[in-house]
Parts: structure tokens; sequence; C-alpha cells
């Protein structure tokens, strides 16, 4: 289904360069950003946190019925990755032909996700490549 | 607060319905419950209809006055109720809240989903929705995905197999063979699991629940009441309801639905029963590894213990403790918003001891879980019988 674009690039600081946000009362770190720390729940600072990008697979799937989205994709990994920051992260795994286990050591890079249509919008954002 | 009882059940068949609409559906589960009651429209003082996406289903929306309008009712209250796959267990409970508070006497709480017009892929997007949009479904991680890594992650910790798994959906389907109602009665081996398609590692097609036509309904009455109506009301023990993150990775676990833990426990404690107390179960089994957390999360088995345990056929129908009798999400089918509804029909005539050729012997005490999303919404129900 096609969508309007605002409503992706919303999105786009926590997508594209994995931005959460961590609160400054009690040091927890969260992505993708929350508006309230669910640890102290209420209203504490709430800075934003560029995560780097490494962490290992926690657990993982090969998608083989894709969204009509993904249709060229398929089949493709995804993943819960834990960032080394602490946080956990859903998103695709990069298959370069490597047997993916949990353990997996991952980076995260900016890559193309998937275009809308013919002549839609390209959509980009972090993939998770192994090392 | 009032004790609440079921008073009357309703239930469609469950499968690709190509001749009947949503409305017909409806219609037809309604009625029946109604009829059950033996009540007539001018008794009935509020509705509530569960749906997730009659929306994206069929383009229908406000389906609770909708229902109130075809069944003729003049002007009564009715409200829907959306929890993704638990939009029929809340509707339960909201229905239940009702009732005890003394605001209403007679309830009809139904579900209801007509998902087969429209093509696979685009039901796929709709559940889709039950989880995270922008962080789960943008990035292609489907519903059997999310469990499927629920899945890995149990095989990992604790050494569950794909067998265990499939041991699960050949017990649903050799009940389903028992249910008329039933979409899938065929029995099933567990190679016919083993070589079906794989859809997301280690989840093949005959792990996972099918898309349905279906719809199911209750009425609720203050149990004072309920004894004048009928000879077998169905006491409602306890209703309970938590939630948790939108998003799996965020959880505090991925092999177990902390939700249902909680929802769970506050069950047993307002019931004052235990796990040991229930004879006859109806648990969201929507993947086979979803049963097997189910059954850890209820504390009917230890973590981790549970495939095992249902492999062996501790919870075949007639055994140790009988879960689900009525093929469930995976041989009944589901129908996204008529299941959680559907459940407590099933658990009813289980404990009027009307259920036939599926009839649990000693069924005095009986459950239903029914959970939303990947884990963020569960509803349990405890009842039991009156006489």
């Amino acid at each position: 289904m096609e969508r309007s674009s605002a409503r992706l690039w919303r999105k786009i600081r926590a997508r594209y360069n994995l931005v959460g946000n961590e609160c400054q009362s009690c040091k927890s770190e969260y992505f993708p950003p929350r508006p309230i720390c669910k640890k102290c729940g209420k209203k504490t600072e709430m800075a934003v946190k560029k995560f780097a990008g490494n962490g290992e697979v926690y657990s993982f799937t090969k998608i083989r019925v894709p969204p009509d989205t993904f249709r060229e994709e398929a089949p493709y990994y995804v993943g819960v990755i834990k960032l080394e920051e602490g946080p956990m992260v859903e998103g695709h795994i990069l298959d370069d032909g490597r047997e993916i286990k949990i353990g997996t050591k991952v980076r995260a890079a900016f890559r193309r996700m998937y275009v809308e249509g013919d002549e839609g919008l390209i959509h980009y954002q972090f993939k998770f490549e192994p090392i | 607060m009032r004790d609440v009882a079921i008073v009357g059940v309703g239930l469609t068949k469950f499968g690709e319905r190509w001749e009947a609409g949503l409305k017909e559906l409806m219609s037809e589960a309604w009625l029946s419950a109604m009829e059950d009651a033996n009540i007539s429209r001018d008794d009935v003082d509020m509705l509530f209809a569960g749906t997730m996406a009659s929306g994206r289903f069929t383009g229908q929306e406000h389906v609770a006055a909708l229902i109130a309008d075809q069944l003729g009712f003049s002007n009564v209250p009715a409200v829907r109720v959306e929890n993704a796959c638990a939009s029929g267990g809340t509707a339960l409970r909201q229905g239940y809240i009702t009732v005890a508070s003394g605001i209403h006497d007679i309830v009809v709480v139904g579900g209801v989903e007509k998902m087969t017009d429209v093509t696979s892929a685009e039901a796929s997007t709709a559940l889709g929705g039950a989880g995270d949009q922008e962080w789960e479904l943008f990035q292609g991680i489907t519903f059997p995905g999310l469990y499927a890594m629920m899945a890995k992650r149990h095989m990992h910790d604790f050494g569950t197999t794909e067998e265990q798994m499939a041991a699960v959906s050949v017990k649903n389907h050799e009940n389903a063979t028992k249910n008329p109602y039933a979409q899938f009665r065929k029995k099933m081996t567990i190679s016919d699991i083993m070589e079906s398609k794989m859809v997301a590692d280690p989840l093949k097609l005959l792990d996972c629940s099918p898309l349905s036509d279906g719809a199911a309904a209750l009425v609720l009455a203050p149990l004072e009441i309920a004894r004048k109506l009928n000879d077998t009301p169905i006491k409602i023990l306890a209703s309970t309801h938590a939630t948790d993150t939108l998003r799996l990775a965020e959880r505090e676990t991925l092999t177990g639905v902390k939700a249902a833990r909680i929802a769970g426990e506050a069950a047993f404690r307002h019931a004052k029963l235990t796990p040991k107390d229930i004879n006859v179960a109806e648990v969201h089994d929507c993947f086979t590894i979803a049963e097997i957390m189910a059954m850890e999360d209820l504390g009917f088995y230890k973590k981790g213990e549970a495939a095992k345990a249902i492999a062996a056929g501790e919870t075949a129908l007639n055994s140790k403790l009988s879960v689900i009798t009525s093929g469930g999400l995976k041989g009944c089918g589901h129908p996204v918003g008529a299941t959680g509804v559907k459940q407590a029909v099933e658990i009813t005539w289980q404990l009027r001891g009307e259920a036939k050729d599926r009839q649990v012997t000693k069924a005095d005490i009986g459950l239903t879980h029914n959970v939303g999303g990947s884990g963020s919404t569960a509803v349990v129900h405890i009842f039991g019988r009156t006489n």
C-alpha cells in the first residue's frame, strides 16, 4: 500500500541514524525513542542517544512469505538484535551467504529497504550485516 | 460487584464462508446465543462486538450499531471492541464488567471476522497491524515472523524441537475432527506438519492458524437472574487482562508472554484456584509455539517443560488436562475477532456436558486464554459450573 511520504520522513532521524533516547535520571536507553522513561514512569529529561550499531543476534527467522512491499526481497532474514549498549532492535539481517545463528555479531549499515511501486519512493533504513 | 453467568451461546461454522458476509455471520451467532438463552430482543440491555479489522477486511466499520440494527434492537447501546486477536476476549471482559457493576443486566457479547474476501497478502498486512506498524511491519516482519523469532529463542534456551511443535498441531487437528463447527476436520500427522511449506523458519504452514470467517456470541446475566433463565448457567469465576509492549524486541523475554503470565496469576488469585483445578482449557494457539508458551505462562508447566509434555500426550482430549477440545485456532479456525468469544462458547458447552464427541468426562472448571499481537494483550477467564 502506498503511503504519504510525510509518514516516513517523520522517522528519518531514528531510521537513518539509529537514534533513540536516554533518560537523564536513571540512564535507561531506548530505541526507538520513547516519550517517557518506562523505568521511571514519570516525566524525566530524555536526551537524544545515538547507538553505535554494534550488536549480536538474539533471535532471528527467514521470512519466506513476505508482505507485498517486500515481494522482491524475499526470502530474507530478520532478527531481534541486542545492541552492545543494551536495547533490543528488530530489523533486517543482510544475507551474504554466511550462516546466521543466535549470537552472530552484526553491525548496522545504511541500506535500501524497498521501492514503492514502479516509480515510487525508495525507502532506506539501517539493516544489520554479519561481521 | 455481582456474580456474572453465561446463559446462552451461539457459534457459526468457521471456515471459508463465501455465501455469508459480515452481517450474516454476526446475525447467525447472535441469534443462536439469544435463542439458547431463551431471551428476546426486548430483554437485551447492551451489546458488545469484538472485531479486529472489519474495515480492512470488508470496508465495514461501526459493527456494533450494525448488529443492533440487524437484530432489530430498538436503540440499545452497542460498543465495538478492538484489541487485535484478543478483541473477542476483551469484549467478553467488557460485558462481564458491565453486568458485574450493576449498570446493565442482560448483555450480549459477540465477536466476528470476515477474512476471506481479500487476498492473503492483504489479510497479512491487516493482521500485521497488531504489531508495531513503524518498527515491525515496515521492516517486513510478518506475524508468523514474530512468533518464529519467539520459537527460535525457545528452541535455543530450552531445547524445544520442531517435532514437538508439530505435535501441538496434530493434537488440535485431531480434536477438530470431532467439532462440526471446525474449518479443518482432517487428521494430520507429524510428517504432514514437518513437510508443509516453510513460512518463517522454524514455523511451517501447518504450524500456523488459517484465515477464517466466523462469528461467536454469548449472553451474560447476573447470576440471580441467570438461574431463572437457564438450568445450567456457567459462572465467570475470574476475568483478567494485562498488556505489554507492542514491539516484541522490548519485552522482558521472547520465550513467554509476560502479559499472559500476569493475567493468568491474577485469574487464579481471583478465582481462589490453582492450575491443578482446571479440567479443560482453550488457549490461544495462533502458532504451535504459542500453545507451548501459553501452557508455561499459565503455570500448567514449568518453563521449558510444556513442549515435551504436549508431545507425550498429556494435554490430549480426556488425558491429564484436556487442552483445546474445539480444535483451536489451528484446527477450528481463527476469525480473529470471534476467537476469544468462541473459546468461551466451547468451555460453556464442555461445562454443560454438551460437547458431544469431544466431551471431557470431568468438566467442572474451565479456562480461556486469548492473546493479541505477539503478546501485547492477554485476557484470561475462568469458568465454573453452578450445579
